[in-house]
């Protein structure tokens, strides 16, 4: 066996042994960080595979970004862990008896349909420009209007992602602009019109006044 | 050379009794009794009279009228039309009913004075004269039928006429329904006719009336004639009343006693037998058919003539003596002597509507009392009641030289000389019921007008008589009724006397019927056999004096005058000494009991079965029901499916994805398996 | 690259995806799990297209896998979003309790 083919097992064992362990992680927490484990094993595998950019970039952007926001919101969500386990390897048989029937019949497909031993030997052009380089010509020559597309997908998730989860300060003055243009002086302010109330002063009071002018 | 008959003088004898009833019926209030009375009786008189020049013409001129008045419609190839049918037999018929209809309108005004349905009464009696007229006048069954339905319906009106009282409600329900009965047959009768005929029209049908009889029913060997003729018959059973579907006749005396003397005796219940008269051609070509007949009314004449010794309501006896009588009418027929029933037909409508009247005038005179045992002794008080009643009477028995004798001696001579198997059976029937018929025709005559005047005495309770004796006055004493009463009963009484004497030989044997009525001479020979012997209506009268039936009737009217006059203790003895049969006849042979426990009943409770069993359960409960109970049982097991909880659905996508897979690939995957 | 054919990437890709599968299927009562489980499902698929990239000289799986991660991301995003406020209303994330669409 050659060094490739060692490390790629190695890569697979480990890749595998953490995505187990992603699903039957006790705690959550433990979880999320095998996830990061399975998704560095699999960048390493990429590398094996001669997709460098996209190996690193799995890592900057998969591991970097996403899964810390899995962890953010981990230990954000105050959850009592010890109730989860309840029911769940009564549930495993069946569940591995599913996956493996998947596994196997996608294996048998993708195996006997495709039948390629040997990778083509690369050309002179693709091994001057490297990976990154043929990659962001295809992106950004045939592929460019998909990349827009993601581009404002991304934009929309991160609208979306704030709009969900927006809360409203509880001491914010905040105003509804059409409620109010709505609102009309009927509704504030009502006129009401009231006969005076004339004070008869007191007989003695006026005497004396009129006595001592 | 036949003369014809003006189609619109035909008319005018149907639509006047019509317009009559129309007049008094809806406008009733406004024109008052009088105005009803006198408005009804005018369109029955013009009916009769112009019946009268038809039977003129018919019988001095041999004029004839087969056509049609107006055309309904034609589907297929069948005509539906309104046509008459004029000859000897239903210009015979039209005087018969038209006379004894003109009677009893004349005294109705004396019976039903002061009654608050009058109008009504007169409506209705002249609707009836004007369906008869349809009924005897029509040529071709479809008129025959409605005619005949619309007579049931009339009768049904009238029995039920004071409808308030539940004993009328129950007879006119038991009339209608017993009559339905009888309809059906009838109905599959005119089927049966209509399809293998293919018309309505009764010559038309005659004609072909050799071909039918080689026919037979489709998938049975029985002979097509034969089942048509039966099913007829059965028609005409309960039109006629014959035994087992005369039970609605006794019960049909709850209604006023005009009616009973119009519809029960002299004419609805003669349609039964005017009808078979009129298929004499089809009915000739099937023996089984005739003998059937045959056996029906000896049955009818000899059992319900027994019923009428114990029966105790003025009206009853009557009515079982009209049963009686039908029976022999019926016996007639089926030894195919078809004048003769006719005859027999026509002399019976005048001496019953005359004996029913004359009770009628009883029933007054005694303020609406009906018992027989609470009378007795009327004689001085209601002379030209009581001696109509005794020339009815006589007539009824069959006494020499009375209408009533030429037309049963006929019978009991035309059946004596029939062929068929039952004739003897018939025979002895007959000539038993003679004395039984005048046995209990004098108990009642003796009882009523004779004897002591009982109505002096504490009333007898009477059991069959639900609440008719209760107004009247007891001790009060009888008097004779008024003019608008007697004249009828004195005028029926002439023809009830005289009409046999002068109709004999030219109904009988002269041209009269000739074309009407067939009779197969060589197989049926009653009526040579009766030609041979009657010589002449005197002759024939003193012959009559020396057969046994004569004697018979004298010893009937011997011994009821010695029971009922003389010694009235003997038949109180002998009703205790026989008294389980004196049980079962007071109980109708226990006929009523049996239709109304074991038929009627038993019809309810399959009703009743049918609607619990197929309406509620079935069809309610797991059709209807079920099936939406079912549809929310499966609903309420595919809910569970939608459990909302995202692991569940993603669990079935997988599985989902998993069979597609399985089946998409699995001629590769079998390949790889079988590596 | 000796040894290695397509088929051992794809069965690895086949794996992980089984993987996450039964993953969604056993954490009834924890939603992060189950989001961290639907993010391996995309690393599957990401494999997966890497691979044929590879095997077929072809740039586009490589382009493919670049949007994946794009659309990975965002989703991840919207989703956690999703769950504080989820939690937020419910003080739970136990998937068993978010059923009140059921039949």
């Amino acid at each position: 066996m050659d060094t490739t083919t060692a490390l790629f097992y190695l890569f697979s064992a480990v890749l595998l042994f953490a995505a187990f362990r992603v699903i039957t992680a006790r705690s959550t927490v433990h979880a999320a960080l095998y996830l990061v484990l399975a998704f560095f094993s699999a960048a390493c595998v990429w590398m094996l595979l001669e997709a460098e950019f996209l190996a690193l970039t799995l890592i900057l952007v998969y591991v970097g970004a996403v899964m810390v926001l899995f962890l953010f919101v981990v230990m954000m969500l105050d959850v009592h862990t010890d109730k989860f386990r309840e029911g769940f390897w009564r549930h495993f048989p069946l569940a591995g008896l599913i996956g493996a029937v998947i596994a196997l019949q996608m294996a048998l497909v993708l195996m006997t349909g495709f039948d390629l031993p040997e990778a083509p030997p690369p050309d002179a052009r693709a091994l001057e420009l490297g990976n990154t380089k043929l990659l962001g010509i295809a992106i950004y020559t045939e592929y460019l209007y998909p990349l827009q597309l993601a581009a404002a997908l991304l934009l929309l998730a991160m609208f979306a992602a704030v709009a969900l989860t927006l809360r409203r300060r509880k001491d914010s003055r905040y105003l509804d602009p059409a409620a109010q243009m709505k609102a009309r002086k009927a509704d504030r302010l009502r006129v009401v019109k009231m006969p005076p109330v004339v004070d008869q002063p007191a007989d003695g009071a006026a005497q004396a006044g009129g006595e001592q002018r | 050379m036949t003369a014809e008959l003006n189609p619109d003088l035909l008319l005018a004898i149907v639509l006047a009794p019509l317009a009559g009833a129309i007049v008094a019926g809806l406008f009733g209030r406004q024109i008052g009794t009088r105005g009803a009375h006198g408005v009804t009786i005018l369109g029955v008189a013009v009916s009769f009279v112009l019946s009268a020049l038809v039977l003129r013409d018919v019988a001095l001129h041999g004029a004839r009228f087969d056509g049609t008045v107006y055309e309904w419609m034609v589907i297929g190839g069948l005509r539906m039309e309104v046509g008459f049918l004029v000859d000897g037999l239903s210009a015979m018929m039209m005087v018969v009913v038209t006379f004894v209809s003109l009677m009893v309108h004349i005294y109705t005004i004396g019976y039903m004075a002061g009654d608050p349905g009058y109008q009504r009464f007169f409506s209705y009696i002249s609707l009836f004269t004007f369906s008869m007229l349809m009924l005897v006048m029509s040529n071709n069954f479809l008129q025959l039928f409605f005619a005949w339905e619309a007579v049931g319906l009339v009768s049904y009106l009238l029995i039920g006429f004071w409808y308030k009282r539940p004993t009328a409600v129950h007879a006119n329900l038991k009339a209608f329904l017993v009559n339905r009965v009888g309809d059906f047959g009838f109905i599959l009768g005119i089927g049966l006719l209509a399809a293998y005929a293919g018309t309505l029209h009764y010559g038309q049908t005659f004609a072909k009336a050799g071909e039918l009889a080689a026919m037979t029913l489709p998938g049975t060997d029985w002979a097509l004639l034969t089942v048509a003729c039966i099913c007829l018959f059965i028609g005409a059973m309960g039109k006629s009343a014959q035994v087992p579907l005369h039970v609605w006749l006794p019960d049909s005396m709850e209604g006023p006693t005009p009616i009973s003397a119009l519809i029960h005796a002299a004419t609805m219940v003669t349609a039964g037998i005017f009808m078979v008269a009129r298929m004499s051609p089809l009915f000739e070509l099937s023996a089984v058919a005739l003998n059937l007949i045959l056996v029906v009314g000896a049955v009818t004449a000899l059992f319900m003539g027994l019923l009428g010794i114990v029966q105790n309501d003025i009206k009853r006896v009557v009515a079982y003596s009209t049963l009686s009588q039908l029976g022999y009418m019926t016996v007639a027929l089926g030894a195919s002597a078809y004048s003769v029933a006719v005859f027999h037909l026509m002399t019976h409508a005048f001496f019953k509507a005359l004996l029913f009247l004359a009770a009628g005038s009883v029933i007054i005179g005694m303020h609406h009392a009906q018992d027989i045992r609470n009378m007795g002794g009327l004689r001085r008080y209601m002379p030209i009641t009581w001696i109509t009643a005794l020339l009815g009477s006589l007539a009824l028995i069959g006494t020499p030289l009375f209408s009533g004798y030429y037309s049963k001696e006929s019978i009991l001579i035309a059946v004596a000389a029939s062929p068929q198997p039952a004739a003897a059976f018939a025979s002895f029937a007959l000539v038993a019921g003679v004395f039984i018929t005048a046995f209990y025709t004098f108990r009642m005559y003796f009882l009523v007008f004779h004897g002591e005047e009982r109505f002096r005495l504490e009333p007898q309770p009477d059991p069959d008589d639900h609440d008719h004796g209760h107004d009247g006055h007891h001790g009060a004493t009888p008097h004779e009724s008024p003019w608008v009463v007697t004249a009828p009963l004195v005028l029926l009484a002439v023809p009830s006397v005289v009409i046999g004497y002068l109709a004999l030989e030219p109904m009988l044997f002269g041209p009269f019927l000739q074309d009407a009525i067939r009779v197969d001479a060589a197989a049926h020979p009653a009526m040579t056999v009766l030609d041979q012997k009657v010589e002449g209506p005197l002759a024939f009268a003193v012959y009559g004096l020396t057969t046994l039936p004569f004697w018979l009737a004298v010893a009937g009217v011997a011994l009821a005058y010695l029971f009922y006059v003389r010694a009235p203790q003997i038949p109180a003895a002998i009703a205790r000494a026989l008294r389980p049969l004196v049980v079962v006849l007071e109980n109708k042979y226990y006929m009523d009991w049996f239709n109304e426990h074991v038929l009627a009943a038993g019809a309810r409770a399959v009703g009743t079965g049918l609607w619990r069993g197929g309406d509620q359960a079935l069809i309610d409960g797991v059709m209807i029901d079920g099936s939406a109970r079912s549809i929310d049982r499966m609903a309420g097991v595919l809910r569970l499916l939608q459990t909302g909880r995202l692991y569940w659905y993603a669990l079935v996508m997988m599985l989902g994805i998993v069979v597609l897979m399985t089946w998409m690939l699995w001629p590769h995957l079998a390949l790889l398996l079988g590596h | 690259m000796t040894g290695l054919t397509l088929g051992h990437f794809l069965s690895l890709g086949a794996i992980l995806f089984a993987l996450s599968v039964i993953g969604i299927f056993l954490n009834r009562r924890n939603l992060i799990v189950m989001l961290m489980a639907i993010e391996l499902m995309l690393l599957a698929v990401n494999i997966n297209f890497i691979a044929f990239a590879y095997f077929l000289g072809d740039m586009a799986g490589q382009v493919f896998v670049f949007f994946i991660l794009t659309v990975a991301a965002a989703e991840a995003a919207i989703g956690l979003a999703i769950l504080v406020v989820l939690f937020r209303n419910r003080a739970s994330i136990a998937v068993d309790d978010i059923d009140t669409l059921k039949g």
